[in-house]
């Protein structure tokens, strides 16, 4: 392997990636309008390009002719590292966008921040996921805005969606080994200055949708390490199981 | 009065013109559009429902993502549809009501299960394949919203049928299993595909009155033959067999004889018969249904914020 730390890294930010863009795609035909059925399949899609993208580049830097498609759909679920909070099922319309307020609103400044890494790939990846990125922010803050400040009862699930789902945003700013070498390096972000910045637009948003931020502040954190919901194995067996069941097959 | 009117607009379309939304056309060709292209709207968007059966399982990055895009197409044809019917004075709810409750129809084909991921294929290369003779067809049918959008969707539609063909060809030249896998998907949609054609045009009750009014191009029979030749011919390259003892090139039509349709299965089915007609529909009502408090609230932020005012 050519740079195990390195191929870690693009590795966890292809999960988060690719476990998103998963549980997004399982909305198709359920959505509560027909446009709104195309711009979360359009979001979904995004993402996967986003995790082929970033999974291509780490199968490059594991070699042994390892693929894209060997990482998504032949690790197990110790192996993978996303964030938990791209892992936690859809629930109701409110609850994935917030999940995806949430996400968006992090990867809005996250990828702007690695368009500068010294890693030519990873900035170009980047680059490509910004432009993305905002929209998807708008959509995701829109709603939340709409639904917060919509009906009673539309005000009521986005704010539950806040409560249940702010414990898992901590660790977007939790820098690990990997990220602390990889910022040194000028290659990967300084996750934990991205805070400031997140928690300002979080709660603009928050204030005008009339919503409030939970007081409650233990994050649960581990997705980085392989630690997680027991929602992931789920997801894996279902997106896994035409490779793991025909492993001699191509498709 | 209402007769020279009628003249006129037999001229029209005689002289190949399109009927525009605001031209005056007669109610009954009105309400054969409204029955027609809701139904094709409606059959957009149940089609999404067995396609989309498959895509949390399907098995690479590229596969995935083709099939997606797919089943956004088809929710972006159903919109489109159902935009080309409201130019006819009913309403996407009251389009809806209908579905949910049975009294407008769609497709029978896609009450039947996927099973296995060569039915994806099999749907995007003979589903699909059918919806293109038919819809290049109606690319010159006489009313001009539907013929603009079939000239639009059918672009997107060679896309489907060539995804779809590619699937089938993988797994026909693929390891024994999937060859399995293949030519059984071949055998449960073979006939199913033939009849999204329609029943024969001697028993069709609405042929004559459409082809009048140029509505229809072609006959039902007509655009099954221009199917199964080409859907043959593609087979054969992949070493598929269709399911059909009887099937055999008559030298002199220079076309392929085919053997008889079940039409009991498929009266059986718009009946309501089918494997997943309640399935379909039900999963319809109940995302109609979990969205309501959505729908609900885009339109009370909306009225709360028009104007900038608040409440
Ligand atoms: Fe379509
Ligand atoms: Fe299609």
């Amino acid at each position: 392997m050519r740079d195990t730390i390195l191929f870690k890294y693009v590795l966890s930010l292809g999960d988060d990636a690719l476990i998103s863009a998963q549980r997004l795609a399982q909305w198709a035909y359920k959505a509560p309008f027909l446009e709104e059925d195309i711009a979360l399949s359009n979001i979904s899609l995004d993402l996967f390009g986003r995790a082929n993208f970033l999974l291509e580049y780490a199968a490059e830097l594991k070699g042994e002719n390892t693929t894209a498609d060997d990482l998504a759909f032949k690790r197990d679920e110790r192996k993978f590292t996303n964030l938990l909070m791209c892992e936690h099922p859809n629930g109701n319309f409110a609850d994935t966008i917030v999940c995806r307020f949430f996400l968006d609103a992090y990867d809005k400044l996250f990828f702007y921040t690695l368009s500068k890494s010294r890693d030519k790939q990873l900035a170009s990846i980047a680059a490509k996921a910004i432009k993305e990125t905002t929209y998807h922010y708008r959509h995701s803050s829109n709603w939340v805005i709409r639904l917060g400040d919509g009906t009673e009862g539309s005000h009521r699930k986005v704010q539950e969606a806040i409560n249940n789902l702010w414990t898992f945003t901590g660790e977007f700013f939790k820098m690990t080994q990997t990220d602390i070498v990889m910022m040194k390096k000028k290659v990967g972000v300084d996750r934990k200055a991205l805070k400031i910045e997140w928690d300002k637009t979080i709660n603009d948003v928050c204030k005008e949708a009339t919503l409030r931020i939970p007081e409650n502040s233990f994050m649960t954190t581990g997705g980085r390490e392989g630690i997680h919901t027991e929602h992931l194995g789920h997801l894996l067996s279902d997106m896994q199981y035409l490779q793991r069941a025909y492993p001699d097959a191509t498709w | 009065m209402e007769d020279r009117k009628e003249r006129a607009f037999q001229d029209k379309i005689d002289a190949e013109l399109k009927i525009e939304p605001k031209d005056w056309m007669p109610e009954k060709y009105r309400r054969h559009l409204i029955r027609q292209i809701s139904q094709h709207a409606h059959s957009e968007i149940i089609g999404m429902q067995p396609e989309g059966n498959w895509i949390t399982r399907a098995p690479s990055l590229r596969a995935k993502m083709v099939l997606i895009a797919k089943v956004q197409d088809e929710a972006g044809h159903g919109l489109y549809l159902y935009s080309a019917t409201e130019t006819l004075g009913i309403t996407r709810n009251e389009l809806i009501t209908q579905l949910q409750t049975g009294k407008a129809k769609y497709s029978n084909i896609f009450n039947y299960p996927t099973l296995t991921w060569a039915d994806v294929g099999a749907i995007g290369w003979l589903v699909d394949g059918a919806a293109i003779v038919n819809q290049q067809s109606l690319r010159r049918t006489s009313y001009g919203p539907y013929s603009r959008a079939m000239i639009r969707i059918c672009k997107e539609e060679s896309f489907h049928h060539r995804q779809g063909y590619e699937i089938m060809s993988k797994m026909a030249l693929g390891t024994t299993e999937q060859q399995e896998m293949a030519q059984d998907a071949l055998d449960r949609w073979w006939w199913p595909s033939l009849m999204m054609f329609g029943p024969h045009d001697s028993d069709s009750a609405h042929t004559s009155n459409a082809m009048q009014w140029k509505i229809k191009r072609e006959t039902n029979d007509d655009l099954r033959q221009v199917f199964v030749d080409r859907a043959v011919k593609q087979a054969e390259l992949i070493g598929l067999t269709i399911p059909d003892s009887e099937l055999k090139w008559n030298p002199k039509n220079k076309n392929y004889d085919f053997g008889k349709i079940d039409w009991n299965e498929f009266w059986e089915v718009v009946n309501g018969n089918g494997f997943c007609n309640k399935e379909r529909i039900n999963n319809h009502v109940k995302a109609h249904e979990e969205g309501k408090w959505v729908r609900d609230a885009a339109i009370a932020y909306t009225e709360k914020n028009k104007n900038g005012a608040r409440a």
